[in-house]
């Protein structure tokens, strides 16, 4: 290990009494409040603030139209242009998913139904927003893209159970997705 | 040649040290080994851990070479000029000469100094094209395919395959779902015409069903007109297909392979004691297949034995210890239960009392059942005996696991021999209290209710809710076969172990446990044994016939504890094939 010694700067005697550089303070302050009460602050607008200065009024006003197109936030679940879930239960991301968030009960699809010969979709598919550490990786892995981290970040709810986003809410949440896999629908 | 014997031994060749004992030298690879004649390439390959891929080969059944994923290099040294001695190297051996084509390693045997190339890029550039011929056609239902995870069509296409499709045509379409059979589906379009199913239910099964149908890339599996897949042995064709063609209704769509926990266990529906994994998620069986002992069952299992098993996770389980009281059947506490019980039973005389074991019981159960019998000095003690029609194969008539176990340790030859003895004096009121430990009497032994009802105490340890329990007065939940621990032995007496895969519902104990606790509740003797091995410790020390086991020593495959008639006919079937040639086994 070097040493490095520091040597002190000499301050001369107007330095020493700190009182200058306390009045230089209170001035900068007051002319930030001056810019701030005449509603220019340095990045007000780019920060959707509302009211005094940069403060965003949260949750009066959101992020939602400042989100970059990469943002991640709740993982849902999405359909097809002809309606129909594209996940089919492989259960690759329930593997993937480092901190097991989500739980899927496969099913076979009646013969009767309009995707019968899509064979496999999911009976239940809950993830559990207590556990989901936005990470992604269902997204990555799943070969159907059908699972895709959507802009929705303010996820509250009051009991544990109402943190599990089940099946219905997934679909709510994700809406239609036009990709590239049609091997299923009616397409292919 | 010099005459003093070591160097007579210096100068004898490779081929005839090998001849010697029935051998052969073959260079694989680069190493040299030695492997008896008519060894097949592939299996001489897989001896020595050099991986060869294939589809078609199956040990147990004919070769007919067709899938040629199997293709090595093979070689042969030159055949010398008339008169001509071979050249060989120091060590002995001729030199090979390869031959520029590929040879299947399925099909061919073993020669002396033959060589076997598995790498370079000739085996490389075969295994790749023989990979996108498979291809061509596949569908990629990987996503929705139950075979994902363990379908060697996948794992060899990242083993083997070139990576990028070239093939720009509409692929052939072909039957999807097929309903074939009552527990099995097809789907043609990923079948990879490897004929192994075919051959199966020919040679194995008995029962011809399957075959192909039209030419080229339009060749398509199907059953029989007017006939059905329905062989009782029929989900066997899933397992060995190497991919997702065949698969079993009962487990479609259930689990993904990659979540299930294996567990070697064996099966527990008759006498044979096939050998079984048991596959688990969480404390859920999903499914069970057959594990390889060719002393037991081969590599099979019929379709009965290895469904028999969504029992465990029913409704009926009982999970609870039950009394009676008032016509109605309440919850207590195990304490309570054993309380009860040992306070019931200081009520007769010995000779009131009366035991009924099951030899689906366990031999350690057993032997805990032995040592009951003598703190309750009780003259009758029968177990249950179930017999029904053997199928020819692997089901034995006898349809209780555990018969030969019985036998060894409770030192008898019939160990069923009281059952009507002690039914009779039921009837007739001699006996007052009857202790029954995993059977139902009125289902499984013809008892009835009235006999029952004649009871002034009956306790039953039982998995599921029964007709026999409604008659008791105390109702012991126990634990089914996937959830103990414990040894069997089979018909033709190879003792073999249970595992635990899973964990027995809320308060139903391990059934070696109850028995264990209802004896010291009788006896006021709390010197407790706390493990199973100990339970096994005992019963080697006692039986001559278990004499220096453990229950590890036992290992998966089992070991010969008694000599018995009993012949397995599905492995005398194949002892007969392997003897004509016809397989490898
Ligand atoms: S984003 Fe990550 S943590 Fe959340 S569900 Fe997907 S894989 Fe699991
Ligand atoms: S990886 Fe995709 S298709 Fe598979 S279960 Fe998850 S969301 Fe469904
Ligand atoms: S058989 Fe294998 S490769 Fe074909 S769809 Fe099924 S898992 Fe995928
Ligand atoms: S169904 Fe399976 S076992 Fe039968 S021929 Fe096709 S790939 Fe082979
Ligand atoms: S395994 Fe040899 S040809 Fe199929």
């Amino acid at each position: 290990m070097s040493t490095i010694k520091l040597t002190r700067p000499k301050l001369d005697a107007g330095e020493k009494i700190y009182f200058g550089a306390l009045i230089k303070g209170f001035f900068l302050t007051l002319s930030h409040a001056v810019t701030s009460l005449r509603g220019k602050s340095i990045g007000a607008k780019g920060l959707n603030s509302t009211g005094l200065g940069v403060t965003m009024q949260y949750p009066e006003t959101k992020w939602d139209d400042h989100m970059p197109e990469y943002y991640r936030g709740a993982p849902a679940l999405v359909t097809d242009e002809q309606g129909r879930e594209r996940c089919v239960s492989c259960q690759l991301c329930e593997f993937i998913c480092p901190p097991k968030a989500i739980k899927i009960i496969p099913a076979e699809i009646p013969s009767d139904d309009r995707w019968a010969k899509v064979e496999k979709r999911p009976l239940a598919f809950d993830i559990d927003m207590i556990r989901c550490i936005y990470c992604g990786m269902c997204e990555e892995v799943c070969p159907e893209q059908a699972i895709y981290l959507r802009k929705d970040y303010a996820i509250t709810g009051l009991t544990r159970a109402d943190m599990v986003h089940d099946k219905k809410k997934l679909y709510e949440i994700g809406g239609v997705r036009i990709g590239l896999v049609n091997k299923w629908n009616e397409l292919k | 040649m010099s005459d003093t014997p070591s160097a007579t031994a210096e100068l004898k060749l490779p081929k005839d040290i090998a001849a010697e004992k029935g051998l052969v030298n073959v260079q694989i690879d680069g190493s040299w080994y030695q492997f008896p004649k008519g060894t097949r390439m592939i299996e001489a390959c897989r001896q020595v851990k050099v991986d060869v891929p294939y589809y078609c080969y199956h040990p147990k059944l004919t070769v007919p070479g067709n899938c040629r994923m199997c293709l090595v290099q093979m070689g042969m040294p030159p055949r010398p000029a008339p008169g001509q001695e071979p050249s060989r190297d120091e060590s002995g051996y001729e030199p090979i000469g390869w031959m520029p084509r590929p040879a299947i390693s399925c099909a061919n045997t073993v020669a002396e100094n033959m060589g076997i190339r598995t790498t370079g890029e000739l085996v490389e550039k075969c295994r790749e094209g023989v990979m996108e011929f498979l291809l061509i056609n596949h569908p990629l239902d990987c996503p929705i395919c139950d075979q994902a995870g363990e379908c060697r069509l996948q794992e060899q296409s990242v083993g083997y395959g070139r990576g990028v499709s070239r093939f720009v045509d509409m692929k052939v379409k072909k039957p999807k779902n097929v309903d074939i059979g009552p527990r099995i589906r097809l789907d043609d379009e990923r079948c990879i015409m490897c004929s192994r199913c075919i051959r199966f239910m020919d040679e194995v099964a008995s029962d011809p069903v399957l075959g192909f149908t039209q030419r080229g890339t339009h060749t398509t599996l199907s059953v029989h007109p007017g006939r059905l897949l329905d062989s009782n042995y029929s989900l066997n064709t899933a397992d060995i297909c190497p991919v997702g063609a065949l698969t079993s209704n009962d487990f479609r769509f259930q689990m993904r392979v990659w979540f299930l926990k294996e567990t070697p266990s064996i099966d527990v529906n008759c006498g044979t004691g096939t050998n079984i994994i048991v596959h688990t998620r969480g404390n859920t069986i999903h499914r069970i297949t057959p594990r390889q002992n060719n002393a037991v069952n081969s590599t099979w299992m019929p379709d009965s034995h290895r469904l028999n098993f969504h029992y465990i996770d029913s409704d009926s389980r009982l999970t609870e210890p039950l009394t009676l009281s008032n016509g109605k059947h309440t919850s207590i506490t195990w304490q309570t239960a054993y309380q009860h019980a040992a306070d019931q039973l200081r009520k007769f005389m010995p000779a009131q009392i009366a035991i009924i074991g099951s030899a689906r019981m366990t031999n350690e159960e057993l032997i805990l059942l032995k040592t009951l019998r003598q703190t309750l000095s009780v003259p009758h003690l029968s177990l249950v005996p179930r017999l029904a029609d053997p199928d020819q194969l692997l089901i034995a008539a006898d349809r209780n696991p555990n018969t030969t176990g019985a036998q060894l340790i409770l030192d008898t030859t019939d160990p069923y021999a009281s059952l009507g003895t002690i039914r009779s004096a039921i009837q007739n009121n001699q006996i007052k209290a009857l202790l029954v430990f995993g059977e139902d009497l009125i289902t499984d032994a013809g008892f009835t209710h009235g006999e029952l009802s004649n009871l002034d105490f009956l306790l039953q340890t039982h998995l599921l809710a029964n007709p026999t329990a409604n008659h008791a007065h105390l109702v012991l939940p126990g634990a089914a076969f996937a959830e103990k621990r414990g040894s069997m032995v089979n018909l033709s007496g190879r003792l073999q172990r249970l595992n635990r895969a899973v964990e027995p519902p809320l308060n139903a104990k391990d059934d070696w446990e109850i028995i264990r606790d209802l004896i010291s509740a009788i006896s006021g003797d709390t010197a407790k044994i706390f493990l199973i091995e100990d339970v096994f410790k005992h019963i080697s020390a006692t039986i001559p016939a278990f004499a220096n086991l453990t229950l590890s020593k036992i290992g998966h495959q089992g070991t010969v504890i008694a000599e018995t008639a009993y012949k397995i006919p599905l492995l005398e079937n194949e002892r007969a094939r392997i003897a004509s040639g016809v397989i490898n086994g």
